[in-house]
């Protein structure tokens, strides 16, 4: 099982109130799932996604990643593991504006310890997974939308992580260009990725395989996705 | 932990040339500070450390095992008029010390005087006369390059001869051969019959511009009553404390000083100047601390103000950084290197302005010699140590920030 979370709880202190992100969630997914985690606002989906993405740790309970315990780690330690076992992607495509698109893909690996020649090759060659071979000395600003967040999607990859985890990765994308980066994590995980994507869109989490719906703060439904016969 | 930062040196090094470069204006006007800094100090440092080598070569030069008796101590302090009332140092004086002293090796009167000196059509004003004896090449520690110095004969018969200084026998008689030429100082001509080594220039002054007499001519010929200076040689250095007690006891007698009495009369060395140099550079060390520090100050106040603006800028930046697994330490180091980079600009464009300023004001005393080049190493410790310092609260913050906050920051 590579991520098995059982009755974790998450409360914060919002001025003098008490508020309960999260409230005694159990839930496990196995390697090379394609999870959509689904919710209004408020629901407790982005603490959920902090929590897996190893950002934040739980109040209560228990969240094993691939075999490690991850509740009471030290800020270091999680970021280690992040940098080990999850590959991140923004709505906001996060990218580092001064660098260009070979050397915001190189940023995990840098952290990592890899050596710079070796990192070149293996930022080339995720580059040229996402389909953008030919843009890699490209800043962020001479890159459309889409070609953006392949970059960022890149950099999930480059670290070879157990998860990627998208957190509404097409909500600043126009309709056809998500559609694209969909297609990708499609791709991905059909390659073996593990996907988890954090959506509040229907559309959007229906080309996932498996739908966790959560409402204050509860797993309301966790079911799969019917999908007709695929291409 | 420590290995990892050492790898990633040039990461930081790297990042923060790309921070500063995008905010080129900024990182000058935040660095001004330093810069002025370093500078004043590296002009400072580089000015007293040139004097310092120059005036030690030639201090050396002069002998450290000599004292000299004179009327006036070398560096007067208080009343000038108690001392112009002593009596001179004479004649009298200089037989006691050369009758008694058991610790000397060589006593010589001086006395000096400035007249025209003149050789064919060649004429000279204001050049100095010394009149003395034939130990002055003990006392003085002058050699002959050509020709000789006075013997005992010449002295005793009061021999109408001269030695002449380099600097005077090169203007007098330029490439031809002074020996056995006769020249004309004041009234009267003298046999040239040696020219001294070259000696060299004191703060462009030139220490060779001079001829030399024996002194009893000097003393038939401009008076008996000038005062003189006594050089005196200790027979090994570690007895000048010794001499110089001696010295006290034979003058004190000699000119009839009450028991109750201070001295009238003073024992001048070396040591008296280079004391009185190192209480004013101890000053000017001073002043270069003080203004320094403030500056410094100033500076790395300035650096940690755009540090601060650098860090809020980049929230999101930093809140990814982590998030694709950098540590603490990383974060921190990399805005730690780009304080550093910051305050060595100024401290490498100030390291610059300060050898230039430091060798033009050494060039403008006449001081020659290299620049000490010391003054890198100071000019970089001050500006890295105000690099880390300045930098580190700014780093410190970013390094502790919450990567969930960070990543949404607007």
């Amino acid at each position: 099982m590579l991520i098995d979370i059982r009755a974790l709880s998450k409360k914060y202190l919002l001025g003098a109130v008490e508020v309960l992100a999260l409230n005694e969630i159990s839930l496990s997914i196995e390697r090379n799932e394609y999870v959509a985690i689904m919710g209004p606002s408020g629901s407790g989906k982005s603490t959920l996604m902090n929590i897996i993405g190893c950002l934040d740790v739980p109040t209560a309970g228990s969240y094993t990643l691939n075999g490690q315990a991850v509740a009471s780690l030290s800020d270091d330690e999680l970021a280690t593991i992040r940098n080990k076992e999850i590959g991140f992607v923004f709505q906001t495509f996060n990218l580092l504006p001064r660098a260009d698109a070979l050397h915001n893909v190189e940023l995990p690996l840098i952290y990592k310890g890899v050596p710079k020649a070796e990192r070149r090759i293996i930022a080339r060659e995720t580059l040229e997974k996402v389909g953008l071979g030919d843009r890699m000395d490209h800043k962020p600003n001479e890159l459309s939308g889409g070609q953006r967040q392949r970059v960022a999607i890149a950099r999930a990859l480059v670290n070879n992580p157990s998860i990627i985890l998208a957190d509404e990765p097409t909500g600043n994308l126009d309709s056809t260009t998500g559609e694209e980066i969909m297609k990708l994590f499609a791709d991905l995980n059909a390659a073996g990725n593990t996907i988890i994507v954090v959506t509040h869109e229907e559309e959007i989490a229906r080309k996932s395989k498996r739908i966790i719906r959560l409402r204050d703060g509860r797993i309301v439904s966790d079911e799969a996705v019917e999908h007709e016969a695929a291409v | 932990m420590i290995r990892d930062s050492f790898a990633l040196l040039g990461e930081y090094t790297g990042m923060a040339w790309q921070s500063i470069i995008a905010h080129k204006m900024r990182s000058i006007l935040t660095t001004l500070g330093i810069l002025i800094g370093v500078t004043t100090i590296i002009t400072i440092w580089t000015t007293i450390q040139g004097l310092n080598t120059y005036i030690g070569s030639v201090l050396s030069d002069i002998g450290n095992s000599v004292v000299y008796v004179e009327k006036y101590p070398w560096v007067i302090k208080g009343d000038f008029w108690k001392y112009r009332n002593r009596k001179n140092i004479g004649w009298r004086e200089y037989e006691a010390i050369r009758r008694h002293s058991r610790l000397a090796r060589a006593v010589t009167p001086q006395v000096v005087a400035s007249r025209v000196a003149a050789y064919d059509d060649k004429k000279l004003e204001r050049v100095a006369v010394l009149g003395t004896t034939e130990t002055f090449t003990e006392t003085g520690s002058v050699t002959p390059e050509s020709g000789r110095f006075f013997t005992g004969a010449d002295i005793r018969n009061k021999a109408r001869l001269t030695v002449l200084g380099a600097q005077l026998a090169e203007e007098l008689f330029k490439k031809s051969n002074p020996l056995g030429k006769r020249i004309r100082i004041g009234d009267l001509k003298y046999k040239v019959i040696g020219v001294l080594e070259r000696q060299g220039d004191f703060f462009g002054q030139s220490r060779d511009n001079f001829a030399i007499v024996p002194i009893g001519t000097f003393r038939n010929v401009y008076g008996q009553q000038r005062g003189l200076q006594i050089a005196v040689l200790a027979a090994t250095s570690a007895e000048l404390e010794d001499l110089k007690e001696e010295l006290r006891g034979i003058l004190r007698q000699t000119r009839k000083v009450p028991a109750a009495e201070e001295d009238d009369f003073a024992i001048n060395q070396m040591d008296q100047l280079t004391g009185f140099y190192e209480d004013a550079t101890a000053t000017l060390y001073a002043i270069i601390f003080i203004i320094a520090a403030i500056s410094l100050l100033v500076g790395g106040i300035g650096i940690t103000n755009i540090m601060m603006v650098s860090v809020t800028e980049r929230t999101r930046e930093i809140g990814l950084r982590k998030a694709v697994g950098a540590k603490k330490n990383n974060i921190l180091s990399q805005f730690l290197m780009e304080a550093i980079a910051l305050s060595s600009i100024g401290g490498v464009a100030g390291i610059l302005i300060g050898l230039l300023a430091g060798s033009l004001i050494l060039s403008l005393l006449k001081v020659t010699g290299g620049v000490d080049l010391s003054a890198i190493f100071v000019g970089f410790g001050f500006s890295a140590f105000v690099g880390v310092v300045s930098g580190f609260y700014p780093a410190y913050k970013a390094a502790t920030m919450n990567p969930i906050d960070s990543l949404r920051y607007e």
